[in-house]
């Protein structure tokens, strides 16, 4: 983690539960905002901008905020990403714009995250609303998912005159910002207030409303003149080893959806926790583990660090918070007690040749098995495909990639008309993110547009210059 | 949003952001470019008699690890031919009818040269010229640029001669390298002129080389004064420009001005205008990060505006004029006193050093319990013996810790010149003052 990310002096045995799920980031004043802003190059097609899967105009919108425009920072960023303020806080910005930075080379990069959240609260504190709903154009969009990749679609469509049903399976809208991301990185009112601003925009939302069973495919298809499906993924999987049904081994995302929605002190957990995964998901469940109290929380992955799916700033920030790593370690069982968890039974791995994905495949290491005594384990072990709607959608014709969606580079059309996707549902080039369902959204908006209204995106009319012969 | 049209002596413009005359108006595709990405109107760079120039062409003043602070150059006027230039402002004005396109001329001091340019450059549906009294390096010594504008017989003689010819409106530009720039402004009123622009650039040599002992820029190992812009020199140009939009004379000849002078984003744009400007030029910023800049020039102000409730320029530019006044009018009773907010204190004791060394000795560090366990030395101010100077607000390196409270201390609300017509003697008595100093309950320590 870059060394201007300084979170706050953070001393758990001071602090009570609700301190400890504070935002980890604090804000920037007044004052470190115009002096970072200032720092800004503000390059000429600036790699940072090109980094970012939804292209915001990065220095213009820093600039803005040097100019004391904040104001029309905020709207810069919106404009390219309706969900600025979910990315300014979960997106990996050392892996995208802070990672582009021309200034990683002789001092540090700037601070785009921190900055970008800085013009986001500024128009949230204030109330300003930047976008009115387009006048109707008659068409009528369903988007089944309310998370980023839906939002972003379902508002850009509402600016541009689309009628718009969300259709959401579950309570609140949002998707995994919402319930996916630990509150010390993004509080849940972040994400309902973007839900809120989609919502203002004119798009309908309804909730608690599952495809095959509430309603079908079928009939989207029919009622809409074009589908959005963005469902995401499912729960996390089973991991195939004796003792999944103990009392005590959870599901990762179920651990963490209860940070969000239940009060902290009525959440059960553990007080040796191992956490089977080292992805995102791991990282975040060990991490509240601490932060809610568990006294040994280890996460056990099969390979070695330099395998491992989470970002090294997660790791770092897991290794800062006191979690345990034990790597090579494979579980084969979750030894049970009167039907509670007591332990896990591992075996030590080594490594040995690459295998397809290029990482060195696990081997077995004979007569190296162990208990670890634990009175908890979650499984972080990735996502479940949505093997329902994949099947319905088979029904029209629409393709797919290893169990995920299939759609066109472009438009994110699939191979039927009507229907498009985006979102980690189409994700099947492994890493999924926030900003990349962003993306899809503002994408597929934009190839339904185009499809309906025949309709180019960008019809800017500027004149074009070009250069003289020299 | 808020309109920003402007109407500049007749000349309407989409905005009243204009490029100076300067390498960014050097050609067609410039002004064409900047037009495209927003500017309102561009004056471009001055065209008239023919020139050499040299390299390097540029100083800059950097501070503190940031670039360009001020700028200076020793580029001349356009070194294309005329024929080109006016050849492609014939073109760029019939793509952007809408847009401003002033030309600015400099041209040996004859009756004929002047009259002769300002006929082939109406030709083109130009909107007005700029008449460029201000260049103080490589045409002055020429006899041109400034050389004229310090001349106040000569501002007047040219814009007589060009004010014969011309359709179009003309703006005449003001140098800084005067002592009184009311004098040069009201020389242009006299000669007939539409409008005045200022500031152009500042004398100036931008430091030397301590290895090489050669000035900057290096001239191939000479060097010489050049004209500075940028950032630096704004608040000098503020000042020129609200002493001629306040003139009288100015005012009464309806003059509209043209502000420029370190004019980086639409803050500084916006002061220009509250003081008297009716459009403001950029060059620097222009130098620095490219056309682009206009796009929160014009969205930053149009914000700002529609805050303020103004529907167009019109509503607030030269409304800060009347708050000009002079020190004879100042209210010799506002007092004001500094507090330092303790909570918010950082403890580096700058503005106790500045008050000791450099103010009126009236910061002391005393010892404070801030805290139950911590026992600090604080600055704190002996506020009976605060001048209300406001050194220590301004070295403090925290928002909003001191600040400077006006007070009443019973003083009476009157102006120095009400003070010297009531007590004529005060002016070169000592003990009479003291005895005023007395009744008036003013104390200096």
């Amino acid at each position: 983690m870059a060394e201007h990310y300084k979170p706050v002096k953070y001393k758990p045995w001071e602090m009570t539960l609700e301190e400890r799920f504070q935002e980890y980031h604090p804000a920037l004043t007044e004052r470190e905002a115009v002096l970072e802003a200032n720092r800004c190059l503000y390059c000429y097609d600036a790699p940072c901008m090109t980094a970012c899967p939804t292209s915001i105009d990065i220095p213009t919108f820093i600039k803005k905020i040097a100019t004391g425009n904040v104001k029309g920072s905020a709207r810069k960023i919106l404009e390219a990403n309706l969900l600025g303020a979910t990315c300014s806080r979960v997106c990996p910005v050392q892996e995208l714009c802070e990672g582009a930075c021309v200034l990683n080379e002789d001092e540090k990069p700037i601070a785009i995250g921190r900055l970008q959240r800085y013009s986001m609260d500024y128009a949230a504190e204030r109330d300003i609303k930047f976008f009115k709903a387009g006048e109707s154009n008659g068409f009528k969009v369903a988007v089944v998912g309310a998370g980023p990749a839906g939002l972003s679609c379902a508002g850009e469509l509402a600016k541009l005159g689309y009628a718009v049903t969300c259709y959401e399976r579950k309570a609140m809208s949002g998707g995994l910002d919402t319930y996916g991301i630990v509150v010390f990185r993004e509080p849940v009112e972040i994400s309902l207030a973007e839900v809120r601003m989609v919502e203002e925009l004119g798009v309908t939302f309804k909730n608690n409303v599952s495809i095959g069973k509430d309603i079908t495919m079928a009939q989207l298809v029919e009622q809409y003149d074009s589908v959005f499906v963005a469902v995401g993924l499912g729960n996390v999987p089973s991991m195939g080893v004796p003792g999944e049904d103990l009392e005590g081994v959870v599901d990762g995302l179920d651990f963490i959806e209860e940070t969000k929605v239940k009060k902290l002190d009525e959440i059960k957990h553990g007080k040796r926790i191992c956490v089977i995964g080292a992805g995102n998901t791991g990282i975040d469940c060990a991490t509240i583990a601490r932060r809610l109290g568990a006294e040994r929380v280890t996460i056990i992955y099969r390979r070695s660090e330099t395998e491992m799916p989470a970002y090294h700033f997660e790791y770092q920030f897991a290794m800062g918070e006191g979690v345990m790593f034990m790597f090579l370690t494979q579980p084969i069982e979750i030894v049970g007690e009167n039907g509670k968890v007591v332990g896990i039974k591992c075996v030590r791995m080594d490594l040995g040749e690459p295998d397809h994905s290029g990482r060195r495949t696990p081997v077995l290491v004979p007569d190296s098995e162990f208990v670890l005594p634990c009175d908890m384990v979650v499984t972080a072990i990735g996502q479940e495909k949505h093997n329902e709607m994949l099947h319905a959608l088979r029904a029209f014709g629409v393709k797919e990639v290893k169990h995920y969606i299939s759609v066109d580079d472009e438009t994110r059309r699939t191979a039927h008309h009507k229907i498009f996707a985006g979102g980690d549902c189409i994700r099947h080039k492994g890493e999924a993110s926030t900003v990349m369902a962003v993306q899809d959204g503002k994408l597929a908006a934009a190839g339904i547009h185009k499809q309906l209204a025949g309709a180019g995106t960008c019809s800017t009319d500027k004149k074009t210059v070009s250069a003289p012969n020299k | 949003m808020a309109n920003l049209e402007i109407d500049f002596c007749g000349i309407k413009s989409p905005n009243p952001f204009w490029l100076a005359s300067a390498p960014p108006t050097n050609s067609g595709y410039q002004v064409q470019k900047a037009f495209s990405e927003g500017w309102g109107g561009a004056v471009w760079k001055t065209i008239g008699a023919p020139v050499l120039n040299v390299c390097n062409r540029y100083g800059t003043i950097d501070y503190k690890g940031t670039k360009i602070m001020g700028l200076n150059n020793v580029e001349l006027i356009s070194d294309r031919p005329i024929e080109v230039n006016l050849k492609e402002i014939r073109e760029t004005k019939r793509l952007f009818p809408k847009h401003t396109v002033i030309v600015s001329v400099m041209v040996e001091s004859k009756k004929e040269s002047w009259q002769e340019i300002i006929k082939r450059i109406e030709d083109t549906g130009a909107d007005g010229f700029e008449l460029n009294f201000g260049c103080p390096h490589g045409m002055s010594e020429r006899g041109m640029g400034s050389a004229m504008g310090q001349v106040p017989e000569y501002t007047q003689m040219v814009t007589e001669w060009v004010m014969e010819v011309a359709k179009t409106p003309v703006i005449v530009k003001l140098t800084p390298n005067i002592t009184d720039i009311v004098v040069p402004a009201r020389a242009a009123v006299k000669g007939g002129a539409s409008a005045l622009s200022m500031i152009n650039t500042i004398n100036s040599i931008m430091g030397v080389d301590l290895d090489t002992f050669t000035l900057r820029p290096d001239v191939g190992g000479k060097g010489g004064h050049g004209g500075y812009a940028g950032k630096a020199v704004k608040p000098i140009a503020l000042n020129m420009v609200s002493a001629a939009a306040s003139d009288e004379v100015v005012q009464k000849a309806g003059l509209a001005i043209s502000g420029m002078g370190g004019i980086e984003d639409w803050r500084d744009a916006a002061e220009f205008m509250l003081l008297g400007a009716t459009s403001v030029q950029v060059c620097t910023a222009v130098m620095h990060y490219g056309f682009r800049v206009v796009e929160d020039m014009i969205d930053g102000m149009s914000n700002w505006m529609d805050e303020k409730g103004f529907k167009t320029p019109a509503d607030f530019i030269g409304k800060s004029l009347p708050r000009i006044s002079s020190f004879g009018d100042f209210d010799l009773g506002f007092q004001t006193v500094a507090r330092i907010n303790q909570d918010k204190c950082i403890n580096c004791n700058l503005c106790y050093i500045a008050c000791n060394d450099a103010a009126h000795q009236c910061i002391d560090m005393k010892t404070m319990q801030l805290d139950p366990d911590q026992i600090k030395m604080q600055p704190v101010v002996r506020e009976e013996d605060c001048v209300g100077c406001d050194l220590c607000s301004k070295v403090c390196p925290v928002d909003d810790c001191i600040s400077m409270v006006q007070i009443e201390t019973g003083r009476p609300h009157i102006t120095w010149n009400e003070l010297i017509k009531a007590r004529p003697e005060i002016l070169n008595d000592w003990d009479k003052m003291e005895e005023y100093r007395k009744t008036a309950n003013i104390h200096i320590h």
